[in-house]
């Protein structure tokens, strides 16, 4: 029988609603508070080489190999997805400059944001959770250290300066990817093909690239250290953590790359109005396709 | 005679984790240099009134006060700079899995002074010994050591920077007879070495027999009244085990009582 005292039988889909909207504020909250605590620690007491050291190895060169095999084999694929339609067009020799761009532009950042979320962020969440539910984090506090300051800052600094290194290991393996096995199996004329890969990538893209990288990384090291320590008791809890620690960097990384792309269009087009961008650029190889279909 | 200022103190304190109170306004005074045997059913607050007062948790109302000054009033900075003069042993002994015994206890020294390396590593050999381990022990990781070890090395690494305050949670639970006896008598000679306030929270009647100065017993919420005080006794070992409140009476003879009958109806 439902009881009259049942607050979601009483209130129904308003209710629910509402605990949804509240659940979210709560936790939208909650993270906002850890990162200005991340950002008070890092200002006031910067961590020392023996704690950075091996966060920025376990960061940066350990996820090395995965961003290196990531980047190659995407730059390959694009290369076999748009040869293509590319040839229909008797335009073999720009595939470079798609695939190029498509990297250095989105899938370098997404991806090496990506691999570090899986890779990195999960680790992140089980390791803290582990140190939550095994009292070792109250035990860092009874010992006057302050938690955020000894283990979560160390790992912010890790992901958020390194995020922009691993994107250029990403970039750099899928472009080679791509010029690979457009030459080599492919059989497109190598000049040709780098002669319009770079004339189509400029300093702005490689900029835009890196700046949303910075933002992937820091996102990723707050979710997932701010997971790990509300990690709740138990195998179960320490599970959970590492997964919501992966599932809300990676949404987080695709609304900030959205909003990111948006921010850095317009703020191109604001500095160099006369141009219109390299979106200008994109758009001759879009009109090239137009006149060669019609 | 003027009543001296107790160095802990918890005032009305209540806490509450969600939707479930785990502590309701308890008052509690621990003077200096006394130990302080804190007894009761799992989950009856005993844990979380140890962590009230160190400030790893803050009070959801009431106050926990250190040095008559409400710990709620200092800074980080200054919470952190106060809990040098704590040691606490943690039920699980809480050490750094990724850290090799030697840097475990070496970590309060690391953290909060600038001692030479050579000075920090006299200061863990010293602890090491003093609880009764070899100094070999020092090159193993936590994952290699037993359930007694991983307890004295957590105890050696609590009294690191030679603490004011030790706490103890359950430091006997999950041990044999023979290791609790060894961790007991670790507690007595602590006290022995340096003058120190001692808050143990335990259900090992033998550590309050051997240990308590004095004892407090706190009883589950849920099994209390609304008006009902939350800690139901408070004197020596020996008037606990003489108590004339059954709750009290089960409790230390380790009697299931009405409980049984509890099970038999559910």
């Amino acid at each position: 029988m439902a009881s009259v005292a049942d607050p979601v039988s009483r209130f129904g889909p308003i209710h629910f609603v509402g605990k949804i909207t509240l659940t979210i504020l709560e936790n939208v909250g909650d993270v906002t508070i850890f990162f200005t605590k991340i950002l008070y620690w890092m200002t006031t007491r910067l961590p020392r080489k023996r704690v950075l050291l091996p966060s920025l190895y376990q960061t940066g060169v350990l996820s090395l190999p995965v961003v290196i095999v990531t980047g190659a084999f995407i730059g390959m694929v694009l290369a076999i997805q748009t040869y293509d339609q590319f040839r229909l067009m008797h335009m073999e020799t720009k595939l470079g400059a798609i695939i190029n761009i498509s990297l250095v532009k989105e899938l370098g950042p997404v991806l090496a944001a990506t691999m570090l979320a899986g890779r990195v962020g999960s680790a992140l969440a089980a390791e803290l959770g582990t140190m939550r539910v095994t009292e070792q984090i109250d035990a860092l506090s009874a010992m006057g250290a302050n938690p955020v300051n000894y283990l979560v800052v160390p790992r912010f600094l890790a992901c958020f300066m390194l995020i922009p290194l691993l994107t250029i290991v990403a970039d750099a393996t899928g472009i080679l990817g791509g010029w690979f096995l457009s030459s080599y199996v492919l059989d497109i004329n190598s000049h040709h093909y780098w002669h319009h890969a770079i004339s189509y990538v400029g300093p702005y893209d490689l900029f835009s690239g890196m700046f949303k990288s910075t933002f992937f990384g820091a996102a990723i090291a707050v979710v997932a250290c701010h997971r790990g320590f509300n990690c709740t008791a138990g195998a179960e809890g320490v599970g959970r953590a590492a997964t919501e620690a992966f599932v809300f960097s990676f949404i987080l990384i695709l609304v900030l790359d959205f909003a990111l792309g948006a921010f850095l269009q317009a703020l191109y087009y604001t500095l160099w109005p006369s141009y219109g961008g390299g979106v200008v650029l994109d758009f001759n190889l879009i009109n090239s396709c137009t006149q060669f279909i019609s | 005679m003027t009543r001296e200022t107790p160095i802990l103190e918890l005032r009305n304190a209540s806490k509450q984790f969600g939707d479930q109170p785990v502590l309701r306004d308890v008052n509690l005074t621990v003077s200096r240099g006394e130990t302080l045997v804190v007894i009761g059913e799992s989950g009856c607050g005993k844990s979380v009134t140890m962590k009230l007062l160190i400030g790893l948790l803050d009070p959801t109302s009431g106050t926990a006060l250190f040095e008559d000054r409400p710990l709620s009033e200092r800074s980080e900075h200054e919470l952190s700079y106060e809990r040098q003069r704590f040691g606490y042993l943690f039920q699980g002994a809480a050490l750094f899995d990724s850290l090799s015994v030697f840097e475990n206890i070496a970590f309060p020294l690391r953290q909060n002074s600038a001692l030479p390396e050579q000075k920090i590593r006299t200061i863990v050999e010293e602890r090491v010994l003093e609880v009764g381990l070899p100094t070999s022990v020092c090159e193993k990781k936590p994952a290699h050591l037993s359930g007694g070890m991983k307890k004295r090395v957590g105890l050696a690494r609590a009294l690191a920077l030679v603490p004011e305050i030790m706490m103890y949670d359950e430091p006997t639970t999950g041990l044999d007879p023979i290791m609790s006896d060894v961790i007991n008598n670790l507690i007595l000679q602590t006290r022995v070495r340096r003058p120190v306030t001692s808050i143990v929270v335990t259900h090992d009647m033998n550590t309050v027999r051997k240990v308590a100065d004095r004892v407090v017993m706190f009883y589950p919420l849920s099994r209390l009244g609304a008006e009902e005080p939350q800690v139901i006794f408070e004197g020596t070992a020996e008037e606990a085990f003489a108590s004339s409140d059954s709750r009290v009476t089960q409790f230390v003879n380790g009697e299931a009582g009405e409980r049984m009958r509890e099970l038999s109806v559910a």
